[in-house]
């Protein structure tokens, strides 16, 4: 049934209906509203969870590593310095191979103090072996949750789904919930392949020297590449059950484009709109949303950009001494393949700042009219600075 | 698309006014959008929230600047803050309040309307005597000066999401409807729903 929901709740609904059983984490703004649904949710016994309080998100994700080494489904959710607090664990689970799903909702990393979008928090995170999706509205929200715990579960590897903070996770939008016995048939109990079962003693995760370490990373890799032929399987299943699917990235007239904008996120919907309006003007502007970008979809980002002559990306993100992080991989994607077209990478909305229908117009229209990208990020709408630290 | 920006007070009920709306005017058949400014919040400090509708699906996830209408529940805010700024030529400012506010005469190009909600919310018992929640009678006073959302959508969307005195609540937001007064020349208050 569809009711308006805030995004936060889109998450907690999904969790609910996922018959989560152990959720751990420790408030942070934006992400406070997930977690305190679902704790009055086990409170009263909506959900069947064992809610763990912990003193910092370490520890939170730490609790998860030992509930999910005994074979069940978990949670957990957080922001910005509380995803870089868990940075350690990040590599523990994937690399012990358990099924957890996290939402992050992006927010600045301090200081300055920022509670505001920025995605940087979870692209530092690109390299821990989680999979990460990238979500554009509410529905999109809820459906990316309810399907990570297919992901995590069918390919031993914890999955991150990812909102703006504000944007999405305080904005409250027509939402559609399924009921129960829906998400059942998607979405059955966990079936572990392997836990700590005192019935069967075993150690897991003990040294792992030279001679097999490789290819316990090389099996990481393996499931990431399964990953990318699997997300189109979990999208079947998700769609003759639910009605919904979004794919790992979504072309929105691309096929004649000769611009085509580069997003991700709540950016994505506010493009959507700029685009009709260029395309009304006669402009032949193509749209690229990327949702899933770990495993990075390169095979379909070739393909989507093939005839076009132009790409701008929008990074809300930034890898200093280097650019925006989505145009750093999109380079990466192109560069062997024969005859792509040139890369402008734009840096917009750190720290929260708004990406109007304006910014992205001013966007489209840098990269109309300049014939090849600058090597650096071009920053829309920076303020003129009077004093700068390193600059003389 | 319809924008409407809430300035308020925290603890007064501003977002929940916005969600309370957003939810009426779904049950009515509006695509919605409805936000908090992304801030943080303080008792008593101003806040303000908003309200996007709209007859087809909404895409724009930015911030609103060029409202269609505003309302102000707390009119001290008055003294500190422009409610006009940015708002659209033609527009409603529904103000909270017993009498006209100094300022309508710096309002011209606007309409204007006031309903006394504090006085509405303490006497349906809504919040102390310091400190009246007032959100439920300034949707009432701004279903009827808009023509929209429906007071059935409206007593629905409190039943449903008010936790504490739902009936009082309603029972405020139709006082509300009925008690309030619209300070220049207005025809036909339905013609401004059309927009949507």
């Amino acid at each position: 049934m569809k009711q308006v929901l805030e995004g936060s709740h889109a998450v907690a609904e999904a969790v609910r209906l996922a018959r989560t059983q152990v959720i751990s984490a420790y408030p942070i703004t934006p992400q406070t509203h997930i977690v305190e649904r679902l704790s009055e949710y086990c409170a009263d016994s909506t959900l069947a969870a064992k809610f763990l309080r912990v003193e910092s998100e370490h520890s939170a994700l730490a609790a998860l590593i030992g509930a999910a080494s005994c074979g069940v489904r978990t949670f957990t959710a957080t922001s910005s310095q509380g995803l870089a607090l868990m940075h350690e664990l990040l590599h523990w689970a994937s690399g012990a191979r358990l099924p957890i799903v996290m939402a992050n909702v992006n927010r600045a990393m301090a200081p300055g103090w920022n509670i505001w979008a920025d995605q940087t928090d979870s692209l530092a995170q690109r390299d821990t072996g989680w999979l990460q999706l990238y979500c554009e509205h509410s529905q999109e929200v809820f459906d990316t949750t309810i399907q990570a715990f297919r992901l995590a579960e069918w390919l031993n590897l914890p999955v991150m789904v990812i909102l703006d903070a504000f944007f999405l996770s305080h904005t409250y939008e027509p939402v559609d919930v399924p009921r129960q016995n829906s998400v059942d048939r998607f979405l059955p109990s966990y079936q572990p392949r392997f836990k700590l079962d005192i019935e069967y003693p075993c150690a897991f995760n003990q040294l792992a020297p030279p001679n097999i370490y490789m290819e316990m990373r090389h099996n990481i890799q393996a499931a990431m590449d399964e990953a990318l032929i699997f997300f189109d399987q979990v999208e079947d299943e998700f769609e003759d059950i639910i009605g919904r699917r979004y794919g790992p990235v979504e072309a929105v007239q691309c096929e004649d484009a000769e611009i085509i904008l580069i997003t991700s996120g709540t950016v994505t919907s506010t493009s959507r709109q700029v685009l009709t309006e260029l395309r009304d003007k006669g402009e032949k502007a193509g749209l690229l949303k990327i949702k899933l970008f770990r495993p990075f979809p390169t095979k379909a980002i070739r393909e989507h950009t093939a005839s076009a002559k132009k790409i701008a990306v929008i990074d809300r993100n930034f890898s200093f001494g280097a650019s925006g992080i989505f145009a750093q991989e999109i380079r990466a994607a192109l560069c062997n393949h024969p005859g792509h077209p040139p890369v402008f990478g734009y840096v917009a909305g750190l720290g929260g700042r708004d990406v109007t229908t304006a910014v992205v117009e001013e966007i489209y229209w840098l990269t109309k009219g300049n014939d090849m990208p600058q090597p650096e990020s071009i920053w829309v709408g920076l303020h003129e600075v009077d004093h700068a630290i390193g600059q003389s | 698309m319809v924008e409407i920006r809430f300035h308020g007070r925290g603890g007064q009920g501003t977002v929940v006014a916005t969600i309370l709306l957003a939810k009426a005017f779904f049950r009515d058949g509006y695509y919605v959008q409805s936000f908090p400014l992304f801030g943080v919040e303080r008792r008593g400090a101003p806040v303000e929230a908003y309200l996007r509708l709209d007859s087809k699906e909404i895409l724009i996830r930015s911030n609103v600047y060029t409202p269609d209408h505003v309302v102000v529940l707390d009119r001290t805010l008055l003294e500190s803050i422009d409610v006009t700024l940015g708002l659209k030529t033609g527009g409603w400012i529904l103000v909270n309040g017993p009498e006209p506010p100094a300022y309508l005469k710096s309002w011209s190009g606007y309409k204007v309307a006031i309903v006394d909600a504090t006085h509405i919310a303490l006497n349906n018992g809504l919040g102390t005597r310091t400190h009246p929640i007032v959100n439920t009678p300034m949707l009432g006073g701004l279903a009827r000066v808009l023509g929209m959302p429906s007071m059935e959508a409206i007593a629905k969307a409190i039943q449903r999401e008010v936790p504490s005195k739902p009936k009082a609540n309603i029972k405020a937001a139709e006082m509300a409807y009925e008690e309030v007064r619209v300070l220049e020349a207005v025809k036909d208050s339905t013609s401004s729903s059309a927009r949507a």
